[in-house]
């Protein structure tokens, strides 16, 4: 097992060599000039081209590039275009936001989905079942930020419930804290949610079906024991499979959701970074969002050794 | 155990002391990215360089200059000889004196890098420190516009920093926000694209004079000002309802019959001639724009109620203006107004032929992302297509549109014919202000119109003695620059501020700038 993780750490390197690459390409071929932007509009042609090559962007692309990948080996994602801060910093500042939306909602999603789909799939093809089934394909099909507006309205606006916007770090309180999380861990969440328990129930759907499980209750085992000790112990690589794959879901879900609810956390930080062409930030923060996928991925793979025995590295 | 329950209590409550202070939260149009009001002509960079810098003269809410860090000033009578001395008690927020040396500093690397400031320097033959206090400006020509150029908001404020950041070249940005402003600027906590904060200047020294926008006191209303970041204006709009900020900006104009009901929460309009002007630019490069008559033709293409209900829609926050300079302006006129008198798109495609437009490609480039920008282009468009002329859509985002204007290529190489702008009506009252009126060839902005004459009302302007002569100036210019089609105007706008008025006060109307220093909790 050791051998194994080591060797997919090392197979990270040529993984981010290649998303370095692709990324500073994409974004120097992509339209659009921070020089332009930073210039404002009252600038002529020639201020936008005096700000173009203060900045280095005049520069042969290779030139660019060998320095950014000089910076990226001694740890060095480089500096924002516009605000002069190290993208590091930056980076740091989103962090905290973005990991206590992103871990609430896969909190809330794990623990309601999966009892959910337990549920659906203990009660198939019955009132319980179609109730959950109707709920996925609900949260399948609602669009995650048409529901935060919904739940502002109701919750922030007409009920003053919850705050509309904003994120307030864990220091500064827990209830406030928790309370800046809760519209937004719903919206990301539903979709997730629904994802698995779908999942959830049709994996649970076949282990069911299984000799050993008619042998358990035939024993006389109490329902409970049987559907979470025999049947979702079983049924479980699967669903893992489709949490990793929802983190990734959820990182272009933060995007959307911190937008609406005016979260700093990454998402945000991308999106103005493309606006604006900010390049330090967005290969910075695509490189840390490849990482962070590289990294869950080998996670998942390592938790299915602990939960299939039979499954060896 | 009680030790215990101590501590949960403390976790679970925010800290008493920030319910302490006085904090103003305002959404602005825009984030705090860049700190240096002088290295960009983003608004939002002056808006953050009015808190924190002082300039020496501020324009009043009649847009009259006033002195500001400048105690007396005396003018030549021959006006080429200007002495200046700053007022007593002028500090920096490290607690050094504000002196001579700081403030030509400021002035020289404005004066290299602003539009404004480079045709002020263009008259300055010598700026000399007498002591730390007064300081001389000799000028080649007398030159009406100094105190105008010095106080102007808006764009690129003339930003009096420390000599130390003054001296960083005009390309570059500042390291280090430190001014002698009303408000501290508070770097640790600047989370850019997120929040702001500014801290009350104590040691700030206020004029005496009752506050009138840039000009009067500067007295810090608040403790803390945080300029809150909403990119969502459907959030930031229910945030303000919800009483979560104190200031919202510019709220989009569909949200306005919302606001206007909302308990607490007031609209106020923009100051009288801070609105918004419509623009449609040509690129006088290339074919078929070149020909004067084809610029001409568009004139038809124009009726600015079509505009103006697509972008604004309630008539009470819209005006029709035919002219270049900004309705309601002191040099409001009617020279070259009868080109907009009639919308005729099949006279527009005949005169288009005359002049030479045979059905070629006309290339638009047509912002995607813009709440008036977008709307606007696309007016234009259905207009040019009713009229038969063969359009070539570009849709971009706005970041995309303000890189490809800036090439001067052929349209089918990179570059475009048509581009649909804004700009804001205190810059666009006075003619030397208004860099978008300006016809100065290569040098002059995207689209490079070019008439000599143009300029040389301009500058002509920039001389005058009088306020008649100049009203006199504004008209020969509008009328030629309109004849040219430096650009095509398609209306003016306000967008109200909206803000809790059972919680804060002070709000006074813009001049080109928001004013935030006076605002006060109640």
């Amino acid at each position: 097992m050791t051998a194994y993780i080591v060797r997919r750490l090392f197979a990270v390197v040529p993984v981010m060599a290649v998303v370095a690459l692709f990324v500073f390409f994409l974004l120097r071929f992509a339209p659009g000039d921070p020089a332009a932007i930073i210039a404002g509009d009252d600038a002529t042609t020639e201020a936008i081209a005096a700000v173009r090559a203060k900045l280095g962007l005049d520069r042969p692309m290779a030139e660019q590039f060998a320095v950014w990948v000089w910076g990226l080996a001694r740890g060095d994602l480089g500096v924002s275009i516009f605000s002069n801060l190290p993208v590091t910093r930056l980076i740091a500042q989103r962090l905290e936001p973005t990991l206590a939306l992103t871990l609430s909602t896969l909190f809330v999603a794990v623990a309601l989905a999966i009892p959910i789909g337990v549920v659906a799939a203990w009660k198939a093809r019955k009132l319980v079942d179609r109730l959950v089934m109707g709920f996925a394909v609900l949260g399948f099909a609602m669009p995650g930020f048409v529901l935060a507006y919904v739940l502002i309205y109701f919750f922030a606006v007409q009920w003053q419930l919850l705050p509309v916007q904003g994120y307030v770090p864990i220091a500064e309180g827990l209830w406030p804290f928790a309370q800046s999380l809760i519209l937004p861990s719903v919206a990301l969440g539903i979709t997730y949610m629904a994802l698995i328990a779908r999942i959830t129930r049709a994996s649970m759907l076949e282990v069911l079906q299984q000799d050993y499980i008619r042998t358990a209750n035939a024993k006389g085992l109490a329902t409970d024991r049987v559907l979470l000790l025999h049947a979702l112990k079983n049924a479980a690589v699967p669903i893992v499979t489709v949490i990793g794959i929802g983190i990734a879901l959820l990182i272009s879900g933060v995007v959307i959701t911190e937008t609406v609810f005016n979260i700093p956390g990454l998402g945000r930080l991308t999106v103005d970074a493309v606006l604006k062409r900010d390049y330090p930030i967005v290969q910075g923060l695509i490189l840390v969002f490849a990482a962070a996928k590289v990294l869950v991925n080998l996670m998942i793979d390592i938790s299915y050794a602990f939960l299939d025995p039979r499954i060896r590295y | 155990m009680v030790r215990g329950l101590v501590a949960l209590v403390a976790l679970l409550l925010p800290f008493s002391a920030m319910a302490q202070e006085k904090v103003l939260r305002a959404v602005m149009h825009a984030d705090v990215r860049v700190i240096d009001p002088v290295w960009t002509t983003q608004t939002i960079a002056n808006i953050h360089g009015a808190l924190v810098y002082d300039t020496l003269f501020g324009n009043d809410a009649d847009l009259k200059p006033q002195p500001q860090m400048v105690g007396k000033y005396e003018i030549s009578p021959d006006r080429l000889n200007y002495s200046f001395t700053l007022r007593d008690g002028l500090k920096f927020h490290d607690g050094s004196p504000v002196t001579t040396k700081d403030v030509i500093a400021s002035l020289r690397r404005w004066g290299a890098k602003d539009g404004v400031g480079q045709r002020l320097m263009g008259y300055v033959a010598e700026m000399k420190a007498v002591d730390d206090k007064t300081f001389t400006m000799t000028l080649k020509e007398p030159y009406g516009m100094v105190l105008e150029s010095l106080g102007k908001s808006g764009s690129s404020i003339a930003a009096i920093m420390r000599e130390k950041e003054a001296l960083t070249d005009p390309q570059t940005q500042v390291k280090e926000s430190i001014g002698s402003g009303p408000y501290v600027f508070a770097k640790d906590q600047w989370v850019p694209g997120s929040k702001a904060v500014y801290l009350k200047n104590k040691d700030y020294q206020p004029r005496s004079e009752p506050p009138s926008s840039f000009a009067g006191g500067k007295i810090p209303g608040v403790d803390r000002i945080e300029l809150v970041w909403i990119s969502d204006s459907q959030t930031a709009m229910s945030a303000l309802v919800n009483g979560e900020i104190d200031f919202f900006e510019n709220p989009s104009t569909d949200f306005l019959p919302i606001l206007e009901k909302a308990k607490g929460v007031k609209l106020l309009k923009t100051g009288k001639i801070d609105s918004t002007q419509g623009m449609i630019r040509l690129n006088h490069l290339h074919p078929p724009f070149d020909n004067i008559k084809a610029r001409q033709a568009m004139y038809y293409l124009i009726n600015q109620e079509d505009f103006l209900r697509a972008i604004v829609g309630d008539p009470k926050y819209y005006k029709v203006c035919p002219g270049l300079l900004t309705c309601g302006g002191p040099y409001e006129n009617d020279g070259g107004t009868q080109w907009m008198k009639e919308y005729n798109p099949k006279k527009a495609l005949q005169l288009l032929k005359e002049a030479g437009y045979k059905g070629e490609p006309i290339t638009v480039l047509a912002a995607t992302d813009h709440n008036t920008i977008t709307p606007a282009t696309q007016v234009l468009i259905q207009a040019m297509r009713e009229a038969g002329i063969n359009v070539d859509v570009q849709s971009m985002d706005w970041g995309s549109v303000v890189t490809r204007r800036a090439s001067k290529n052929p349209p089918s190489q990179g570059g475009w014919n048509i581009f649909v702008t804004t700009s804001g009506g205190v810059g666009s009252a006075n003619p030397v202000l208004h860099t978008w009126i300006g016809a100065a060839c290569d040098k002059g902005l995207f689209g490079w119109p070019c008439d000599p004459e143009v300029e040389k009302l301009r500058n002509a302007f920039g001389m005058a003695a009088s306020e008649d002569e100049r009203k006199k100036i504004a008209k020969e210019l509008q009328a030629r620059a309109m004849d040219d089609v430096v650009f095509l105007p398609f209306g003016q706008w306000d967008t109200p501020l909206a803000y809790r008025a059972d919680r804060i006060q002070g709000i006074v109307p813009n001049t080109g700038l928001a004013v935030l220093w006076g605002i006060t909790k109640k």
